[in-house]
C-alpha cells in the first residue's frame, strides 16, 4: 500500500499514469454499473454501430448489481461482483473510451494486456460489505435496460468510495504481488 | 405406533420469512468471532483494514436492517423432517417457498435467481433449493442458508482416482482454493464433502458450512485434514480479498461418507465470509 489519493471521475489518461499497483484512492463522481447480461448488450450495440447508452469517454464501470432501495434510501446493498466475468466484453469498451473497471477479483491476461494498451485502470472493492458500500451513493438513476430489474445500468455518484489499485497500466497485478509477497514472508 | 403431531404450513411460511430476514441482515455470532480472531491474528496492516471493515459492515447491516451482502443469494433450504409429522394446510415446498418470497420482497433483498438460458429474472428469488430429509421424530427442523453466486462459481465437484488417497485429496482441495484466488471474496470458509455418489458429495460439501465456524469433525482423521487444509492455505494464500496477508480462509469443515471401489468423489464447495445461515425447530 502506497498511498492514499482522492480522484474524480470521468478519469483521463494522466489520471490512470499516475496510479499504481496497490495505491488506496477514494474515487468520487459519476460510474455506471453494469453486469453480465448489460454487457453484452452493450458490446451487441457497439458492434451495430449504435451509440452506448452513456458517454464511455473517460468512464468508469462498477461492476454491480445493488438491492433494491428501501424507502428513504438512495439505494440498497451495494458492493462488487467477481469481475472475470466480464472479461470477454472489457477490452472493447477500453477502446472506446472506458478508463476505469470497479470489481473483485482477477482479470484475463487479455485485459491485463488491454489496461497497458488503452491506458486504464482496474480497481478492486472490498466484496460483503455492502451496507458500508451503500453508503457511499449519493445519486443513483436508471440509465438502460431497465427490464433486467437488478441488472440494469445505473448511473451512480459515488462520494469517497474506498478501491485499491489492482491493475495499472504497466501490467501490475496486486494478487500477484500479494502472493509472492506472501510466499517470500516465510524465507 | 407414534402420534402424528400436525403444524399448519402458514407456520412453517412465517418461520423460513423470519430465518431468511435474519440471516441476511445480521451475521451469525460464530463467522464474526471468527472474523475478528482473523482480524487479531492477521499480520499486513491492508490485511487487517479489510478485515476491519468487514467487521464495520456487519455491526452497520444490523443497525440499519440492510443485507450485509448486495448478493442475498440463492435460497438453500434444508428440511429435516421428522417422520411423526403430518403438514397440514398446504403443500411443504409451497410453504417454504412463500417465505421466501415474502423475506425477499420485504428485506428489500436483490432478487437473484433467473431462467438459465434466457436468463429472464423470476422476479422473487424463488425457486428455493430445498434439501429434505426425513428423520425419526416428530421435530421440523430448518437450517436456511442465502448463498452467493461469486463462491458458488468457485466450488467443483472433482472425480479422483481412488489411488489419490488423503494427500492427494488434500492438495486438491488446496489447488482449488488457491486457484479460486480472490473471487470468492476471502477470508473464504471451504466446505468439502467426500465420498458418495457425485451428488452426494457436493451436498456434504454444502452441508457442512452450516457447522458452526472452528467446530472441528468427530472423526479424527478429517479434522487432521481440515487443519492441513487450512494452514496450507493461509500459508500460500492471497490474504483478505487478495489484497495480501495470512487470512484467506477462517475454516475448512471435511464431511465424508463411504464411496463405490472405483471412485473417490470429492466436492469444494466455497462460502464467502459473509457465511449466512441460520437455523431453527418447529
Amino acid at each position: 500500500m502506497t498511498e492514499t489519493r482522492r480522484l474524480v471521475t470521468p478519469l483521463t489518461d494522466a489520471d490512470c499514469a499516475a496510479l499504481e499497483v496497490g495505491d488506496m484512492v477514494l474515487l468520487s463522481g459519476v460510474v455506471f454499473t453494469a453486469r453480465d447480461t448489460a454487457h453484452s448488450r452493450l458490446r451487441e450495440s457497439l458492434i451495430r454501430g449504435e451509440a452506448p447508452p452513456f458517454d464511455l469517454n473517460g468512464a468508469v464501470i462498477f461492476y454491480a448489481g445493488p438491492a433494491p432501495a428501501p424507502p428513504g434510501r438512495v439505494i440498497g446493498a451495494i458492493g462488487p461482483t467477481t469481475s472475470y466475468r466480464m472479461d470477454p466484453f472489457a477490452p472493447l469498451l477500453m477502446e472506446r473510451g472506458l478508463k476505469g473497471m470497479i470489481g473483485k477479483g482477477k482479470r484475463s491476461p487479455e485485459v491485463i494486456a488491454a489496461m497497458a494498451r488503452h491506458r486504464a485502470v482496474y480497481f478492486g472493492a472490498i466484496g460483503g460489505v455492502a451496507a458500508l458500500t451503500s453508503r457511499c451513493v449519493r445519486k443513483a438513476a436508471v440509465v438502460a435496460y431497465e427490464d433486467l430489474g437488478p441488472e440494469a445500468i445505473l448511473r451512480l455518484e459515488l462520494a469517497e468510495l474506498p478501491v485499491v489499485v489492482v491493475n495499472d497500466i504497466r501490467g501490475g497485478d496486486l494478487y500477484d504481488l500479494a502472493r509472492k509477497e506472501r510466499l517470500h514472508s516465510e524465507r | 405406533m407414534n402420534p402424528v403431531r400436525n403444524v399448519e404450513a402458514p407456520r412453517i411460511t412465517v418461520k423460513v420469512r423470519e430465518m431468511f430476514l435474519q440471516a441476511n441482515i445480521c451475521l451469525d455470532d460464530d463467522v464474526e468471532e471468527a472474523l475478528r480472531r482473523a482480524r487479531d491474528g492477521e499480520e499486513t496492516e491492508t490485511g487487517r483494514l479489510v478485515l476491519e471493515r468487514i467487521l464495520e459492515n456487519a455491526a452497520v447491516a444490523r443497525e440499519e436492517r440492510l443485507p450485509i451482502c448486495q448478493d442475498t443469494g440463492l435460497a438453500v433450504v434444508f428440511v429435516e423432517l421428522g417422520q411423526d409429522v403430518r403438514v397440514v394446510g398446504g403443500a411443504l415446498r409451497d410453504a417454504i417457498e412463500e417465505g421466501v418470497r415474502q423475506a425477499y420482497r420485504e428485506g428489500c433483498f436483490r432478487q437473484s435467481v433467473c431462467d438459465p438460458l434466457s436468463r429472464v429474472n423470476t422476479g422473487d428469488n424463488t425457486p428455493a433449493v430445498i434439501h429434505l430429509e426425513v428423520v425419526p421424530g416428530d421435530a421440523l427442523r430448518l437450517a436456511v442458508m442465502p448463498k452467493g453466486g461469486g463462491s458458488e462459481n468457485m466450488s467443483a465437484v472433482t472425480m479422483l482416482l481412488p489411488t489419490a488417497g488423503r494427500d492427494g485429496i488434500r492438495d486438491h482441495v488446496v489447488e482449488t482454493v488457491l486457484r479460486a484466488g480472490p473471487n470468492p471474496c476471502p477470508p473464504v470458509i471451504v466446505g468439502v464433502g467426500i465420498g458418495g455418489a457425485m451428488e452426494e458429495a457436493a451436498l456434504l460439501a454444502k452441508r457442512s458450512l452450516l457447522r458452526p465456524l472452528g467446530e472441528k469433525s468427530p472423526d479424527g482423521r478429517l479434522a487432521l485434514l481440515e487443519a492441513e487444509i487450512l494452514t496450507e492455505i493461509n500459508r500460500r494464500g492471497g490474504g483478505p480479498q487478495g489484497f495480501g496477508g495470512n487470512a484467506s480462509a477462517l475454516a475448512v469443515h471435511v464431511e465424508m461418507k463411504p464411496c463405490h471401489i472405483a471412485c473417490l468423489p470429492v466436492a469444494v464447495n466455497i462460502q464467502c465470509h459473509a457465511a449466512r445461515h441460520h437455523v431453527a425447530e418447529i
